[in-house]
């Protein structure tokens, strides 16, 4: 999909600095955003990758362990059909928690262990389960304690409190899981409600 | 209320991982240079998406290109009273998470990172996740052809995370 954004943005710029008779200094911009980008890049790199120690210390110490426990009934309640023991399910709090904390290395293998676990259990394999489904919403709408990408780069930025925009991305992060979560939920009822009337 | 919360949120969580870590006798420094090795994985994947992404913005923006998109942009962002900066990110933070931090950075570049543009576009960049390659990568894990109603509730979740963005920033910035 970035394949068709990617060449529809540089063609347009293209296209447009031919029209508008700015072509040579179009590419002489993008050139020089390309140098720019590894600043960029640069001024950010070193709060991101503190972050990412500190998040380390949380899954060595075990931290990771007590959150896991705190999600757990949450988990049961998405999860009615997927027992609370069984290693799909432990699969898929590592990974709630990996996410949590931005360990976002972690998060996606362990994600990926979680699909397969669930994957291993649909009893129909060519149509997601609804498991599956759930679980694939709390991924893509995913909750952060720290969101570590943004805070250093408005720290790079020099805003003045780099962390002032984090309660407002816990509200509406939070509002999005919550709402993915009742909508798949009401698709799937929806889904099997019209089942039984065919 | 909520900016007291923002202002010890981060000391809270640091001290509670350091006297944790501490307590349970992890070798906390040990840990922290591994994580940063990790961290700095992270950084060196997410260049070339940055890279590819602030290159298009870049020759958008000079082309005069940028101000067409802005333009039609523009009635839509007005009766959603956001400013039409943010539109663009708001649309290519699902398809592409490197690409849209490298929007947030051009974005806090030009307008600040102060301003309720910069505030705003940073809340819409945390909200939500990169929903078409989440949704890509973790399907192909499995055997699964039809994978139902995932990508509307991804994308319903998505847009409410957007309009509970806005109307935070509006209320607290």
């Amino acid at each position: 999909m970035m394949n068709y954004v990617w060449i529809f943005l540089v063609l347009s710029a293209l296209i447009t600095g031919a029209l508008t008779g700015k072509l040579d200094t179009t590419v002489t911009a993008g050139i020089n955003a390309a140098k720019d980008s590894i600043f960029t890049v640069l001024n950010f790199a070193g709060i991101m990758c503190m972050w990412s120690g500190m998040m380390r210390i949380c899954k060595d110490s075990n931290l990771t362990g007590i959150i896991n426990k705190a999600a757990k009934p949450i988990c049961k309640r998405l999860f009615t059909d997927i027992e609370p023991d069984s290693k799909p399910m432990q699969a898929m709090l590592m990974n709630i928690t990996a996410n949590l904390l931005g360990l976002g290395n972690a998060a996606t293998p362990l994600g990926l262990k979680g699909m397969r676990e669930l994957d291993d259990i649909n009893p129909t394999p060519d149509i997601a389960s609804d498991a599956m489904c759930v679980f694939i919403i709390l991924n893509t709408a995913s909750l952060q304690l720290i969101p570590t990408s943004v805070v250093a780069l408005r720290a790079s930025a020099e805003a003045k409190n780099p962390f002032d925009v984090i309660v407002p991305i816990w509200i509406s992060s939070l509002t999005s899981v919550i709402v993915g979560v009742v909508a798949i939920k009401a698709f799937i009822r929806f889904e099997k409600r019209r089942g039984k009337d065919c | 209320m909520l900016n007291i919360v923002s202002k010890y949120a981060i000391p809270t969580i640091l001290l509670t991982i350091l006297v944790f870590g501490f307590f349970t006798k992890t070798p906390v420094y040990d840990s922290f240079i591994a994580g940063v090795k990790e961290g700095m994985e992270t950084v060196l994947n997410i260049i070339p998406p940055i890279l590819a992404i602030l290159t298009a913005v870049g020759m958008l923006r000079q082309s005069g290109a940028f101000d067409v998109i802005t333009y039609v942009f523009k009635p839509l962002a007005n009766i959603a009273g956001i400013p039409q900066e943010v539109v663009p990110l708001m649309l290519l933070r699902p398809v592409s998470g490197g690409g849209s931090l490298g929007m947030l950075a051009d974005i806090l570049s030009s307008y600040g990172a102060d301003s309720f543009t910069g505030r705003l576009a940073s809340t819409v960049m945390g909200a939500t996740e990169t929903t078409f390659y989440t949704i890509a990568v973790y399907f192909s894990a499995t055997r699964v052809k039809n994978i139902r109603y995932c990508m509307s509730a991804a994308l319903i979740s998505d847009f409410a995370g957007m309009c509970v963005a806005v109307i935070v920033c509006k209320m607290m910035f």
